[in-house]
């Protein structure tokens, strides 16, 4: 705060810029920055008041790091598929040379399904490859192949992982798409001219200026599915093992009943998305000597 | 023989729809000349470049390099340098590795392009520059390690899309009279398109003055200036004065510096006139006189003696053999 | 050239079908209520169900409050920050990306501690006091798009120079706020607003562990027991998410352009 008395301006105005940003910091701070901290010191503290390591230490079951095992690798799986998958229909629809109106149905779209997450997502996945749903039905009466007699479920790994890619992909395409426009068309026409392929241009000079987009966007997927609980919750109750799930049955008081534990757990959330953001910030910081 | 005909452009037409860019245009040049294509935007001189670089495909027409047809050849098949207007170096990569690049794709070693990198930044200026990135540098410098990128790999043709400007005024002539010393240096031949008139007459060996996707003129900087052929290439290139139709007869014009205002050996015409306006450019003064009721501009060298005043009475010298006549 | 464009067309094809066919046999799922023949039945038995309305009546208007919520304490910052206090703008970044990195439920979670009935302030203490606190949870669900669309919005139009124009003539702040920046980002204000509206419309964790009855919970509720109704709900979803992007495309077609693109 003291370097904004330093310039000689009337204190009126002065005041009055801080009135106009007050609202947003004590909406931060009441809403997103106490609730956090809350938690965070909550989790060092015991049923007695006093500071203990026992919920941290309480998080080393089978039961919660199966959870957390299993939602890392959920997240982990929907993120990286998403990304590729999003780069891939990004680019196709960016520098593919398709019709030109491709590119604004595809960014509508994305902008849908991003938000079609939740509950009516989980509806529609059952509609699709639920036991009873069309794709399922159509491969079985058609082609005779019965998935789930394959092994696939909708409420196991694989298939909450391919229901997460619904808004997994739309929102990699959605942030990745203005990184592509950044990429000159000049750059790989002077590669061109310079003799190298397709290939060697991607991957020695596209990739590379797209990398710490798509890493940074990759640790926000990875935050939005290890948090995301609606979609799973509806598809599968509670009996899918994953982190939010544990905690919103904690919540609830569905089970363990030990709130110091609740914040640990909110904890351990909280340093793995944190764990994700930090890695791509080390990681671009070097991807990004380049930059200015 | 094909030293003769190193670049050589025959019937090439560009259409995009039933809109002509290019119409038919033909020329032949020889091994390490400097040709500038030279015409307002939007003449066909950059879809000409693009054409021979492979980024476009012509509607009609060969491009054949050192004997060869290349008309059908990818870009990266055809062994061309190019330096684009907006430098256009990789920003994730170094100096180094820019200029590397076309020798990395090629296959060769990383010594042998290490040495080539050093060679060439000796050659633009820059040594020493090899482990800076692009935007750590200035326009002029990148402009030149672009330069230098497109060089490395020994192309058959070097192709500069108005390289200068995007540049200061200042830089832009220090790094064309750069650009000429190297291109004679390795005797590369080199198309360079620009629609700025000065920058094409003191760079080339020839100059294809180009507008609405026609050649209006090809020839050396000298004859395109002092022997213009068409009216449009009389009026692009260079200042024009169109003199009074009353004593010279119509479509008559002269060059501002080819008007003195004392007798020369040569002059054989006189006109009086009432100065309107002096602009002083330094070495240069450019003189408004009102003749009749024509005004025409005067260019005199700054001879460091009193210059006339506005409405001072003055009589004009020229030479009737310096009078342009300007046909179609 | 031709054979160049087999791979995008390759991967966009695959994408559509990704994402289309779930909706389709959703759509498809949701017209077999009755036996041997398809029927909008499932969409008569949602539509008519009183639980239907009254939730989705109550999230609508949540949504309301957040919206207006979300511009009053999302404007105002943007604009003294990009006006006159350009040294916060790094920090106002970091805190607007924090609800995308702080799960939902961890916050709802510290909202549930922290303001319980015998905390200083005791938002679950009362049912009005929770809406108040679950409209804050949904503002700052919110907030990182909210934030964007504003912050995008004033730099199309160049905020500074308006506001130098608007002093010379002699505005006061408030009235520059109300009368020149406002109507200037308003399409901005309202892709923020209906952004805002397709997250909070179905949001289920933070309502569902506040106890609101609002029309998130009440689709779980209906997933779990019943069969068709959730199809033809989740194709009403979809249809209301994509009318919420849908008007934030049309208005982007109203946007003002002062400033001159950059980029």
């Amino acid at each position: 705060m003291t370097e904004t008395v330093a310039p000689p301006r009337p204190t009126r105005r002065f005041t009055f810029e801080w009135l106009g940003v007050a609202p947003f910091v004590i909406f931060a701070v009441m809403f997103l920055i106490l609730p956090t901290l809350y938690l965070v010191g909550a989790a060092f503290v015991g049923r007695d008041g006093q500071f203990t390591l026992e919920n941290i230490a309480g998080l080393f079951t089978d039961q919660i790091l199966a959870a957390y095992w299993i939602s890392i690798r959920i997240s982990g799986a929907s993120a990286l598929l998403g990304a590729i998958a999003g780069l891939a229909i990004a680019l196709a629809i960016i520098r593919g040379r398709l019709p030109d109106g491709l590119r604004s149905t595809v960014m509508t779209f994305s902008g849908v399904a991003s938000n079609f997450a939740g509950v009516p997502l989980a509806f529609a996945f059952i509609s699709t490859l639920g036991r009873l749903g069309l794709v399922t039905i159509i491969l079985k009466t058609v082609f005779d192949f019965d998935i789930y007699r394959a092994g696939f479920n909708v409420l196991s790994f694989w298939g909450l992982t391919l229901t997460y890619l619904y808004f997994q992909i739309p929102l990699m395409i959605l942030m990745i798409a203005p990184a592509i426009d950044g990429l000159k068309k000049e750059w790989s026409e002077a590669s061109q001219t310079l003799g190298a392929s397709a290939l060697q241009f991607w991957l020695y000079v596209g990739f590379p200026i797209l990398w710490p987009s798509f890493l940074g966007t990759l640790s926000l997927l990875f935050a939005n599915a290890f948090g995301a609980i609606a979609t799973a919750y509806a598809l599968t109750g509670s009996s899918l093992n994953i982190v939010p799930i544990l905690l919103y049955a904690q919540i609830r008081g569905d089970a363990l009943q030990n709130p110091g534990l609740g914040a640990a757990l909110a904890l351990g959330m909280i340093a793995i998305t944190a764990l994700a953001n930090i890695i791509y910030l080390v990681i671009s910081a070097r991807a990004e000597r380049w930059m200015r | 023989m094909s030293d003769q005909h190193f670049l050589r452009v025959e019937g090439l037409t560009k259409h995009y729809g039933t809109n002509a860019v290019v119409k038919g245009v033909s020329f032949d040049f020889s091994k390490g000349e400097f040709i500038s294509l030279l015409g307002p935007s939007g003449c066909g001189k950059t879809t000409i470049l693009r054409m021979i670089a492979g980024f476009e495909t012509p509607s009609s027409g060969t491009i054949q390099v050192d004997g060869e047809d290349i008309t059908a050849l990818r870009p990266n098949q055809r062994r061309l340098g190019m330096v684009f207007q907006a430098y256009a170096l990789f920003p994730n990569l170094t100096v180094g590795d820019n200029i590397g690049f076309g020798l990395k794709v090629a296959g060769l070693g990383r010594e042998q392009r290490r040495a080539r990198v050093e060679e060439m930044l000796k050659l633009i200026g820059l040594p020493g520059f090899e482990k800076r990135f692009p935007y750590e540098m200035s326009g002029g410098q990148q402009q030149r390690v672009a330069l230098a990128r497109a060089i490395a790999p020994r192309p058959r043709l070097l192709l500069l899309d108005e390289p200068l400007s995007a540049l200061d005024a200042k830089i832009r002539v220090s790094l064309r009279e750069e650009i000429r010393a190297i291109q004679r240096e390795l005797g590369i031949t080199t198309v360079f398109v620009t629609h700025d008139q000065e920058e094409a007459l003191s760079i080339s060996d020839r100059i294809v003055v180009m507008n609405a996707g026609n050649i209006e003129q090809l020839g050396t900087p000298h004859d395109i200036y002092n022997r213009p052929s068409t009216r449009f290439a009389a009026t692009f290139v260079g200042h024009l004065n169109t003199l009074p139709a009353a004593s010279f007869g119509p479509d008559r014009a002269i060059r501002p510096e080819l008007i003195s205002l004392t007798q020369r050996p040569d002059t054989d015409t006189t006109l009086s006139g009432i100065v309107s306006d002096i602009g002083f450019m330094g070495s240069v003064l450019r003189l408004k006189v009102d003749v009749a009721d024509v005004r025409l501009s005067i260019d005199t060298f700054n001879a460091n003696s009193t210059p006339p005043q506005r409405g001072d009475a003055v009589t004009l010298h020229l030479a009737s053999r310096d009078v342009l006549a300007l046909g179609a | 050239m031709k054979p160049r464009k087999f791979w995008p067309w390759l991967v966009f094809t695959l994408g559509a079908a990704y994402f289309l066919v779930p909706l389709i046999a959703t759509f498809e799922f949701s017209l077999k209520m009755r036996r041997g023949y398809y029927s909008f039945d499932s969409y008569g038995s949602v539509f008519s169900d009183p639980a239907f309305q009254a939730t989705f009546a109550y999230s609508a208007l949540i949504g309301v409050f957040a919206i207006v919520v979300g511009i009053v304490v999302v404007v105002p910052a943007v604009y003294f920050v990009r006006l006159r206090l350009p040294h916060l703008r790094p920090l106002m970044e970091f805190i607007t990306l924090l609800p995308l990195i702080i799960p939902a439920i961890v916050l709802v979670y510290g909202y549930i501690r922290l303001y319980n009935s015998s905390s200083i302030v005791p938002f679950t203490g009362s049912a009005l006091g929770t809406d108040i606190l679950l409209i804050c949870g949904y503002v700052t669900l919110a907030m990182p798009y909210m934030y964007r669309a504003v912050d995008t919005g004033m730099r199309a139009i160049d905020v500074k120079t308006l506001t130098e124009a608007a002093q010379i003539m002699g505005a006061d702040t408030l009235r520059i706020i109300t009368s020149i920046i406002l109507p200037n980002i308003l399409v901005a204000v309202l892709s923020g607003a209906f952004l805002t509206f397709a997250i909070v419309i179905g949001e289920f964790t933070i309502a569902s562990l506040l106890n609101r009855p609002a029309f998130g919970p009440y689709l779980q509720n209906i997933g779990a027991n019943r069969a068709y109704e959730p199809s033809a709900l989740a194709i009403i979803s979809f249809i209301i998410t994509w009318g919420a992007m849908g008007m934030i495309q049309l208005l982007a077609r109203f946007a003002p352009r002062s400033a001159p693109v950059t980029d």
